[in-house]
């Protein structure tokens, strides 16, 4: 019998263990997740690329939703557990979800410190801990005013450096008298602060906040010693506190953190808890190495191996600020039974320091020169008596063999069991023997078999160097990512490529620019043919073979291989026969389910593929054509009543609607295309989220591009306004069709306009008159090829072997 | 694995063991798309057979092994398709899923005679029992 298995928090920690029970004991528990945060399991760590703009939100997924899906597991997002019940083994969550488990996993993280100072609680004042904190900041940083980061630590630092990027001005507020001084020695503090500063990032030390003040939301910062500083946006990074309340609560033994033995087990045996929350043998931790330990321990416990214990080991401390390198662990205070070996080197700014006692290294601050990190690492993990090469120990690795080596040799020379990413312990042997066992050939393969580099990333050059040394030259870690396996371009060139070289047909395609298999893959053939239908509309026949299956048979694909299907209501509207006639066809082919859809249409759902042909004859009767639910290709444009009807309506908004999808539908486009008009700017047709939107004002049209609202949220950028539909049709037009020739295949428009910059989209398609027409016409000519109904061919019978069997055989007959 | 000649190459290995075989005729070459599988009714569920860009025909139950999408709809490429679902890659001579996923699906053996397909229908009853 499967047991449950509940877990509260999705944090790292229990994400790494799922993966380890999956592995260890796939199919014994059914497993439910309560998670606060109202998302999938993310690589926290990677927050500060994200806030510094060098990564998406996308980028530092661990585990999509799909991984949720394959692995059966419940995930309830944005439900916080209120309450445990021992007794009845339950637990509850704040929107009143109770759910009984054999066994619970509590996994709540951290709480950030906040200092209790006068107007802590100011709209204006932020912690540093999750995506929605990221978000925050990136929204106060759109002002560009003045911040100030309360906390010279890792978080403080990594947070200032992500807010000086956005374009702030950062003051950081730092009360003793070095920068991190938990994991730096003075020295170190010192040329880290310069660095801090020479980034325009002013640096207050034996600061002493005492309050922070302001009308109604933060305005400045004050100072023990009567310093003021003004600021709008205030980020407190003073540390953090194990989240152990709920657990207390419930009667579960806290000291610090939730009191676990070394099986991670509380006091209540059938209660385990780990990540930040809990304290093991008297310690609490806030790196992931350990926590990743503590996940493989508790998976091992639930899959019934009742020895798996937790042993505490150093973990390195870095920080990820780009252009700062800097590595610190273990021990570094002075002391009579240590010595130390120190090296400086002013002009490049290089510190590094070494304590031993008894000839061994048990700690190591490197600034500004950080590869022998791993081999130091190394010597104190293993307790290497270092008298012989004293001398020249403090030169690293490459000196001990008597001539300096270069950095691959280096790395060549690291032992086998030598430990290469500090996050999830992954030594070297396990990354070069997966690279040759697996024939991984980039980093991501290696991050998905390994883990290695997968988790902080600061041991992404070592993973690298190791590939290049494993592969050789076949491994070039600047190459662009190419499109897939199937070929080493990416899919820039493969568009540039296409039109330079007049390729017309796939086969073409792989075959000038040498495609490493014989017919592609799932991944490239739709891009291909997307590429081909957008390049040469009336010169490419389509490859239906190459279409998903969903452009295929011109329906969506259910989980249960039937298909839904959704007619076109031009903006949103209908009458009374339309509905009539979709009621018919529920009733004829006794369709399960009718839906109204996000996009101001009706769903119906559970229709068997055989019937699709008759089911669209009969739609076709009544008029109705192809919503294109399921296509790359224009969707819906949503639309308010507006003039009218609405009493604010500026503007005709349904008819501007109706309009622009009578004249965009049945063009492909890299990815779909969703759109809306709204007749004021109350909204009511949520523009502000779509690929593309308008809001109609009294002076016109101001056209929206670039916004999401999917697993991504956001807002829309504005292109501009003009004053005529006419000329609002011909904008949105010829965006579309920019949109078109240049994106990547299944890149939505928020996507690529990012990647393009918005600024170069509002020049070619606002500014430059010729420009904007000449795409403009090139859609219009696509068009005539493209706004052909699909569903009527069908009825008339084109691809009539889609839908049909290619032959019945009966037990009895094959028997004979 | 099974070079030129599909899975023929795998009827001959169940000659060699002395499992009978019944061949019957559901259709010619021609009926599927290039790079492309139709489905084949059984009482125990669908077949689809597949065709690749070079003729070589397979044929597999039409349920895949991670949660039962229809490979038939699926894209086919090599000798492989990739499931409309989720996106596993089965390999069509082996019935294995591909990469890093597990599971098989049950391949069914198949003969063509000139456009003539055959499917071999013994296995269809030997997995009732
Ligand atoms: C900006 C930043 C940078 C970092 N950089 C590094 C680094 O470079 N190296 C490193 O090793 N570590 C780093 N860390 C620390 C690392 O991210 C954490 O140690 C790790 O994520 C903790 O994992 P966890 O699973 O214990 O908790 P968390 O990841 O905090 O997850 C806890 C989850 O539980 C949820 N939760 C809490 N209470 C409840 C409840 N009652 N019901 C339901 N859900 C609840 C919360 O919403 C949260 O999502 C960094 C942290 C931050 C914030
Ligand atoms: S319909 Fe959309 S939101 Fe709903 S389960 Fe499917 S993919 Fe998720
Ligand atoms: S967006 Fe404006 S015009 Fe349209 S319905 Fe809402 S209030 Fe009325
Ligand atoms: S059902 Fe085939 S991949 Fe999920």
């Amino acid at each position: 019998m499967t047991e449950k298995l509940v877990i509260i928090g999705n944090g790292m920690a229990p994400g790494r263990m799922l993966e380890h029970l999956l592995e260890k004991a796939p199919g014994r528990y059914a497993v439910t997740i309560f998670n606060a945060e109202p998302r999938v399991n993310y690589d926290r760590i990677m927050l500060s690329p994200v806030l510094s703009g060098e990564k998406d939100y996308e980028e530092i997924i661990i585990h999509g939703d799909g991984w949720y899906i394959k692995h059966g597991i419940t995930l309830y997002k944005g439900h916080k557990i209120v309450a445990i019940d021992r007794t009845a083994k339950t637990v509850t969550s704040d929107h009143g979800v109770t759910e009984p488990y054999d066994k619970l996993v509590i996994a709540t993280g951290s709480v950030p410190f906040i200092i209790p100072v006068p107007g802590h609680n100011l709209p204006g004042v932020l912690t540093y801990r999750d995506l929605d904190d990221v978000r925050a900041m990136m929204l106060a940083a759109q002002s560009r005013a003045k911040a100030v980061v309360i906390g010279g630590g890792l978080l403080g630092l990594e947070a200032a450096a992500g807010l000086n990027a956005q374009g702030m001005d950062v003051t950081v507020l730092h009360v003793m008298p070095t920068l991190m001084e938990r994991q730096l020695d003075p020295a170190a503090g010192y040329l880290l602060q310069r660095a801090v500063e020479e980034r325009g990032i002013k640096v207050i030390t034996k600061a002493n906040t005492q309050a922070i003040t302001g009308n109604g939301k933060v305005e400045q910062v004050e100072l023990a010693d009567g310093t003021i500083i003004p600021a709008t946006l205030v980020v407190m990074a003073v540390g953090i506190r194990p989240n152990a309340a709920l657990a207390k609560d419930a009667g579960i033994a806290v000291n610090r953190g939730i009191v676990v033995d070394a099986g991670m087990r509380s006091n209540d045996p059938d209660i385990y808890a780990l990540g930040e929350c809990a304290e093991v043998n008297g310690m609490v931790y806030g790196l992931v190495a350990p926590l990743y330990e503590m996940a493989r321990v508790t998976a091992s416990q639930l899959a019934g191996d009742e020895t798996a214990a937790f042993v505490h080991s150093d973990t390195p401390t870095k920080l990820k600020v780009t252009g700062i390198e800097l590595f610190s662990l273990g021990d570094f205070a002075d002391g009579d039974d240590r010595q130390e070996i120190v090296l400086r080197d002013a002009s490049a700014g290089v510190y590094k320091r070494l304590v031993l006692k008894d000839d061994r290294i048990i700690g190591t601050v490197l600034y500004g020169e950080t590869a022998d990190g791993a081999w130091f690492n190394d010597l104190k993990k293993k307790q290497t008596d270092i008298s012989e090469m004293r001398d020249t120990l403090i030169f690293g690795q490459s000196y001990q063999g008597g001539a300096p080596l270069d950095p691959m040799a280096a790395v060549a020379a690291l032992p086998d069991d030598a430990e290469i990413c500090g996050c999830n312990g992954v030594c070297k042997s396990k990354i070069t023997g997966a690279i040759t066992a697996k024939g991984l050939t980039s980093l991501d393969d290696v991050r998905a078999h390994t883990k290695a580099s997968a988790s902080c990333g600061s041991c992404t050059g070592l993973v690298e160097k190791l590939m290049v040394l494993t592969l050789g030259d076949t491994y070039n870690p600047a190459a662009v990512q190419p499109m897939c396996s199937c070929t080493t371009l990416g899919h820039d060139e493969v568009r540039r490529l296409i039109k330079a070289k007049g390729l017309k047909t796939i086969p073409a395609v792989m075959q000038e620019l040498e495609w490493k298999t014989s017919c592609g893959c799932a991944k490239c053939r739709p891009a291909l043919n997307y590429y081909l239908v957008c390049d040469w509309p009336n010169e490419y026949a389509d490859d239906y073979q190459s279409r998903f299956i969903n452009e295929r048979v011109h329906a969506n694909i259910q989980k249960d291989g039937t298909y839904s299907v959704v007619p076109r209501m031009w903006g949103g509207v209908t009458n009374s026969s339309e509905l009539r006639a979709i009621a018919d066809v529920v009733d004829k082919f006794e369709i399960p389910m009718v839906k109204v859809t996000g996009g101001q249409r009706i769903d119906m759902l559970g229709i068997r593929k055989e019937d699709l042909p008759a089911v669209w004859a009969d739609l076709g009767q009544a008029g109705f054509v192809s919503g294109h639910a399921y296509a790359k290709g224009l969707r819906t444009v949503k639309t308010c009543v507006g003039s009218d009807w609405c009493r604010f309506g500026t503007q005709d908004s349904t008819g501007f609607g109706v309009r622009i999808e009578k004249f965009m539908w049945g063009s492909w486009t890299p990815a779909k295309v969703k759109m809306a008009v709204s007749g004021c700017p109350r909204n009511c047709a949520e523009a502000t989220c779509k690929d593309v939107g308008v809001i109609c004002v009294e002076s016109g049209y101001e056209i929206h591009f670039a916004g999401a609202a999917g697993l991504d949220i956001k807002g829309t950028e504005v292109l501009g306004l003009v004053k005529t539909e006419d000329e609002a049709l011909e904008h949105i037009v010829a965006l579309t069709q920019m949109y078109r020739e240049q994106a990547r295949y299944l890149e939505r428009i928020y996507k690529w306009a990012k990647r393009i910059g918005i600024a170069e989209v509002k020049r070619q398609i606002m500014d430059d008159t010729s420009k904007r027409k000449a795409y403009y016409d090139r859609f219009v000519f696509s068009q005539k090829f493209a706004q052909v109904d699909p569903w009527s061919e069908r009825v008339s019978g084109k691809d009539k072997h889609e839908f049909r069997p290619m032959a019945s055989v009966g037990f009895a007959e094959a028997a004979e | 694995m099974f070079p030129k000649s599909g899975n023929r190459f795998g009827v001959e290995s169940m000659r060699k063991k002395g499992i009978h075989m019944n061949w019957t005729a559901i259709g010619s070459l021609s009926d599927i798309p290039r790079r492309g599988a139709r489905c084949v009714a059984t009482p125990r569920g669908k077949i689809a057979v597949f065709r690749t860009a070079d003729d070589k025909v397979f044929a597999i139950d039409d349920h895949c092994p991670h949660k039962g999408g229809p490979l038939s709809q699926g894209i086919v490429h090599g000798a492989a398709v990739t499931c409309p679902l989720h996106n596993w890659v089965i390999s069509l001579e082996t019935g294995k899923a591909l990469g890093a996923d597990e599971g098989a699906v049950r391949t069914i053996p198949v003969k063509v005679e000139g456009e003539r397909l055959f499917i071999a229908l013994e296995a269809l009853a030997s997995r009732a029992a």
